[in-house]
């Protein structure tokens, strides 16, 4: 017997009250959510730049030295406008070692993993130990992370203003840590730098660290025999 | 009156009556078997994306921290797809002619993002926050699978609720702090991939997660993590609210 399109009708009603269920508008609302696409602007991009200008609400950023490193006579700051705490170089070396030390180095002397990989071509990768470094004031560490230099790209949109402080008050721990003689150790320091296990491998001496060479087209040859790969 | 139904019409009754029992579950079973392998899950299937780009490369051969391109995963909802700035970072200098990186060069010159193919999503009635998972210790791993392994990265997890729960509800398994180490619970996210990419020694714990393996508490050691629980503020009570995810 061949089902007759009354018999049917009830399965098809089954049928549709089943499919109602189907509908996804909870599972794709219609909202922005972060980095999404979204139709609704010419360049699809759901996320926005601030209208140039605009201040965010109770973010003024009036305290210029705190968010350019700038003082009020257009120089670079020499004092931290942060309170300079343990706990403010611990969250510098934290964010330089994800920051910072694949080009810089751990130690901060230019030979990270990515110097070693061929940034230094058109360019070293800066040493901190550089007398010209060493005399910079803080100011221009933090200016550098905003905005960057040379090849190196600002951090700005990556790193937060404490942050970038933070950084800054661990690079010149670093420098610190590099032209200390050690006879200037405390005692229970150097204890602990004579406990230490001696490994050879981190006794090579120090590979020597040109000044910035004039840009040229080609490498000079010392630069590419010491850090191209 | 001749028969309407031959001796073969038993055979056909044998095999409707059986068939009737079977099919549904069989049924059944097959489209749980098909909802639930990596054809629909796309669990363990590396998406094609606009520029191959290798985490397993960058972050343990590298050793690049996590958080230099996923720069908002500590303190954000989101971990942040990086923008054709941070892959510019290195490589306006380095690979600066690779074919692999062709997308980003052009979506720089054109200053428009690159669109890559979404590895990871939840419904949008699902608000998933990082940083709280970050905080509390729990790896990128633990829901991500063995980045660490992925040359082009794949879903570790199918994110079905009842997997979420499997944590929200034993939290305890989940809790884990290296003995040998005093590391904040957010620092220790990390440090994993600092192993990895120095060739440490992992612990026990560790080199589950790094396998790609669930990390579950051994039964011997679950009181550590109902300690761990207490330490770092983990309200199990409140883990299984509806609108803990759902609000």
């Amino acid at each position: 017997m061949a089902m007759t399109p009354r018999a049917l009708a009830p399965l098809a009603l089954a049928f549709g009250l089943l499919a109602t269920g189907c509908h996804q508008d909870m599972w794709q609302q219609p909202k922005v959510k972060s980095q999404s696409r979204n139709e609704f602007f010419v360049d699809r991009m759901g996320s926005r730049m601030p209208v140039p200008g605009t201040v965010a609400y109770g973010q003024p950023r009036t305290d210029a030295e705190f968010y350019t490193g700038y003082g009020k006579d257009g120089k670079l700051v020499r004092e931290f406008p942060v309170p300079v705490t343990a706990e403010l170089i611990k969250r510098g070396q934290e964010r330089y070692g994800i920051f910072c030390s694949h080009c810089h180095g751990a130690a901060g002397d230019g030979q990270g993993m990515i110097a070693k990989r061929g940034f230094t071509l058109a360019r070293p990768v800066g040493n901190y130990h550089s007398e010209r470094l060493r005399a910079m004031p803080v100011g221009h560490f933090f200016d550098v992370v905003t905005n960057g230099y040379g090849t190196m790209y600002p951090f700005k949109a990556r790193i937060k203003p404490y942050d970038r402080w933070a950084i800054a008050a661990y690079i010149k721990v670093l420098q610190e840590s590099q032209r200390t003689p050690i006879a200037d150790l405390p005692a229970e320091e150097r204890a602990k730098l004579d406990a230490m296990p001696y490994d050879p491998s981190q006794d090579a001496p120090p590979e020597p660290v040109a000044a910035p060479p004039a840009r040229t087209v080609a490498p000079a040859p010392a630069a590419a025999a010491g850090g191209a790969q | 009156m001749p028969q309407i139904f031959g001796p073969a019409v038993n055979t056909i009754a044998t095999v409707s009556l059986f068939a009737g029992a079977v099919v549904p579950f069989a049924l059944l079973l097959t489209g749980s078997a098909l909802t639930s392998s990596p054809y629909n899950t796309k669990v363990t299937v590396p998406l094609d994306q606009p520029a191959p780009f290798s985490h397993r490369h960058h972050a343990v051969e590298l050793g690049i921290d996590c958080r230099f391109c996923h720069v908002s995963v500590e303190e954000s909802a989101q971990a942040g797809v990086p923008s054709t700035d941070v892959c510019m970072t290195c490589h306006s200098q380095i690979w600066t002619n690779s074919p692999n990186l062709e997308a980003v060069r052009k979506s720089l010159e054109t200053a428009t993002p690159i669109e890559w193919n979404k590895v990871n999503a939840v419904p949008d009635f699902v608000y998933f926050n990082h940083s709280i998972h970050v905080a509390r210790g729990i790896s990128c791993n633990n829901c991500h699978g063995a980045v660490n392994d992925m040359h082009i990265t794949w879903k570790g997890n199918a994110f079905r609720m009842a997997w979420c729960l499997t944590c929200h509800e034993n939290p305890q398994n989940y809790m884990y702090a290296d003995p040998g180490s005093n590391l904040s619970p957010r620092e220790q996210v990390f440090a994993l991939y600092k192993k990895l990419a120095a060739g440490d020694k992992l612990t026990q714990v560790e080199r589950q997660l790094a396998d790609g393996l669930e990390q579950v508490m051994p039964a011997d050691k679950v009181h550590e993590g109902y300690k761990l629980m207490n330490e770092r503020g983990v309200n199990v009570s409140q883990l299984k609210d509806c609108y803990v995810c759902h609000h």
